[in-house]
């Protein structure tokens, strides 16, 4: 029956990822050998879904993000988006980085358009583009500052909307709020929400923060120690539009502690490991 | 800096016409005990005192024939150095000095175009790389002294083989910040043009280019002082004209007070082209902040 329903949704929207039988082996040039980071790991992530990866430290997070950008190649396995192996980087998979990505000598709105630009959408509907969607995160003003004049909750808005505006089948986000205060944090997911309401777009979330990923996600991938593998899946069937208030209610917390019980197994795990 | 002390410097000259001659007798020792306080912490002022400091303790030097370790008695003093640049002025300074602008801005100019043209392309095409930058590693270490023989032999003129030594000065310095500036490309931000579907041109362009300026800049910067710095080698070359070829003449017929001053002027001339060519590389990157500590 599932599959009955979800092919017709597939078909119609775009940003399926394909994850097969994955495994990383970075090679060291130091005494310890090749060592494995991801072994097997296979996934789906259906269109339109905001899907959180959660991992101690190391595990493997940001590999698994770099290989479905293309930065990496796997060992073994493949990833597949929206049906085609994915062999470089492209526009169709948006990226936003923890560090402050934005380019130094651009402007916001510069930043902002520079993809639309590299595509050759015409200077007018660029303009109303970006304008648009820097009004929606507040930084209309500040469209003319250099990044070194933005507040670090500002960078990061103006990292998520250069990735949006390109409309990305696909946005991979690796800890973008890890740097941010709480309140800015906070503040920043519940945008996050407020936009992706709107696009729909999938997006992959790679973070630390169980609140963050309960909050924001529909699934999250809970994953293992190395070698790196999704461990756990676990559905958050919160409503939608979420607020944060919820974050107060008995199911939020209650999936919160359910995560924590399998994120503290994992860690304790981990420290062993060294 | 500069800017409060012009602001307290106007607010001394406006203040007293506006407030009554009593109000102005109470405040005023305040007034000016803030005035020259602005005044002591303006830069401008402590750049003045370094110049006056430099020429005095070096007057003092000479006046008393000092001699520890360094010489002065028979050093030509600053006074000394003031009567022969009358002397210089009221003769036909300006050739000279045009003559060796011509050579440096010339040896500089060509300096600049080869030698971030040339960094960019090492820095970014690994074959490039390969196939020219140990020849010019080789090169590098050659001082400009050793070039004249062969600069004679090399050009049609003499004129063009001083061009080629200010050249030399600058090429380098400019060629490998350039290069260390491509190379030195953050990562991130290469991914960032990947995932906004750049292909090479855009990221060599927005990207590399733009990244690579801070250190293109140091290195336009560093070169135009060496091309000052390899003028009077240079100009050892030149029948004639040149304020290195004066400096050199003087030298040949013992007269010291003139090398001195030929050595002063190319410091000055570097300094004032050196500040140019910042000014000019600080415009093309308004994106940039540079804090430094202030006490
Ligand atoms: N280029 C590389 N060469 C060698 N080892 C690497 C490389 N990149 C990552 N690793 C190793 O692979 C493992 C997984 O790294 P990864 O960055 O994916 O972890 P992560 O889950 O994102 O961790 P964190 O939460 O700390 O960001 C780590 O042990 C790391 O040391
Ligand atoms: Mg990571």
């Amino acid at each position: 029956m599932a599959t009955l329903i979800e092919k017709p949704i597939d078909t119609l929207m775009k940003g399926s990822v394909d994850v097969e039988d994955l495994s990383v082996v970075f090679k060291r040039r130091d005494q310890y050998g090749p060592l494995l980071v991801l072994e097997s790991t296979s996934f789906r992530i259906h269109p339109g879904e905001f899907v959180c990866l959660l991992g101690p430290s190391g595990c493997g997070k940001s590999t698994i993000l770099n290989l479905i950008a293309g930065f990496l190649k796997p060992t073994k396995g493949r990833v597949l988006v929206d049906g085609y192996t994915v062999e470089s980087p492209g526009a169709d998979r948006g990226f936003v980085f923890q560090q402050y990505s934005l380019l130094p000598w651009k402007t916001t709105f510069q930043n902002v358009e520079f993809g639309l630009k590299i595509r050759g959408v015409s200077r007018a509907e660029r303009t109303d583009l970006v304008n648009d969607y820097l009004n929606r995160v507040g930084l209309y003003n500040h469209r003319h500052s250099y990044p070194h004049q933005l507040s670090g909750g500002m960078q990061q808005r103006a990292s998520i909307v250069r990735a949006l505006v390109n409309s990305p089948s696909v946005l991979l986000m690796d800890e973008p709020f890890a740097a941010l205060d709480a309140q800015t944090r906070h503040m920043m997911q519940e945008l996050l929400l407020n936009i992706w309401s709107d696009l729909k777009s999938t997006v992959i979330f790679v973070t630390h923060d169980i609140e963050e990923a309960v909050f924001l996600s529909d699934r999250i991938l809970v994953m293992g120690v190395r070698p790196g593998r999704i461990k756990e899946t676990v559905e958050v069937n919160l409503d939608r539009p979420r607020h944060l208030d919820i974050m107060l209610s008995s199911e939020f917390l209650n999936l919160n502690r359910q995560v924590f019980e399998l994120i503290r197994e994992e860690t304790l795990k981990s420290m062993e490991l060294g | 800096m500069a800017v409060s002390a012009k602001a307290a410097r106007k607010a001394k000259r406006k203040k007293p016409r506006a407030t009554s001659e009593t109000h102005f007798d109470q405040h005023a020792p305040s007034k000016l005990g803030a005035a020259s306080l602005a005044l002591l912490k303006s830069r401008n002022l402590k750049r003045s005192l370094s110049l006056v400091l430099f020429f005095g303790i070096w007057q003092l030097l000479c006046v008393t024939q000092f001699n520890f370790l360094i010489n002065f008695a028979f050093l030509p003093s600053p006074i000394d150095v003031w009567s022969a640049t009358i002397t210089f002025f009221s003769g036909n300074a300006v050739v000279h000095i045009a003559a060796s602008i011509q050579r440096v801005l010339l040896g500089f100019g060509i300096a600049a175009v080869l030698g971030v043209g040339l960094g960019i392309l090492i820095g970014w095409f690994r074959p490039i790389e390969d196939l020219v930058f140990i020849p010019l590693e080789l090169l590098r270490p050659i001082p400009a002294v050793a070039w004249i023989p062969l600069a004679i032999l090399m050009f049609p003129n003499a004129e063009a083989g001083m061009v080629y030594i200010t050249f030399l000065g600058a090429f380098f310095p400019i060629l490998i910040s350039t290069i260390r500036g491509v190379e030195s490309t953050d990562i991130v931000l290469l991914r960032v043009g990947q995932c906004l579907g750049a292909k090479q041109w855009h990221i060599f362009k927005d990207i590399v280019v733009p990244g690579a300026m801070p250190n293109i800049a140091s290195g336009l910067v560093i070169g135009m002082g060496n091309s000052w710095f390899c003028l009077v080698t240079a100009e050892i070359l030149a029948g004639r004209f040149g304020v290195g070829y004066l400096t050199w003449e003087s030298y040949v017929t013992s007269n010291y007070p003139p090398i001195v001053m030929g050595m002063l002027l190319i410091g000055l001339m570097g300094l004032l082209s050196t500040l140019v060519v910042d000014r000019l590389t600080k415009l093309l990157m308004p994106w940039r902040v540079t804090k430094k500590q202030e006490f």
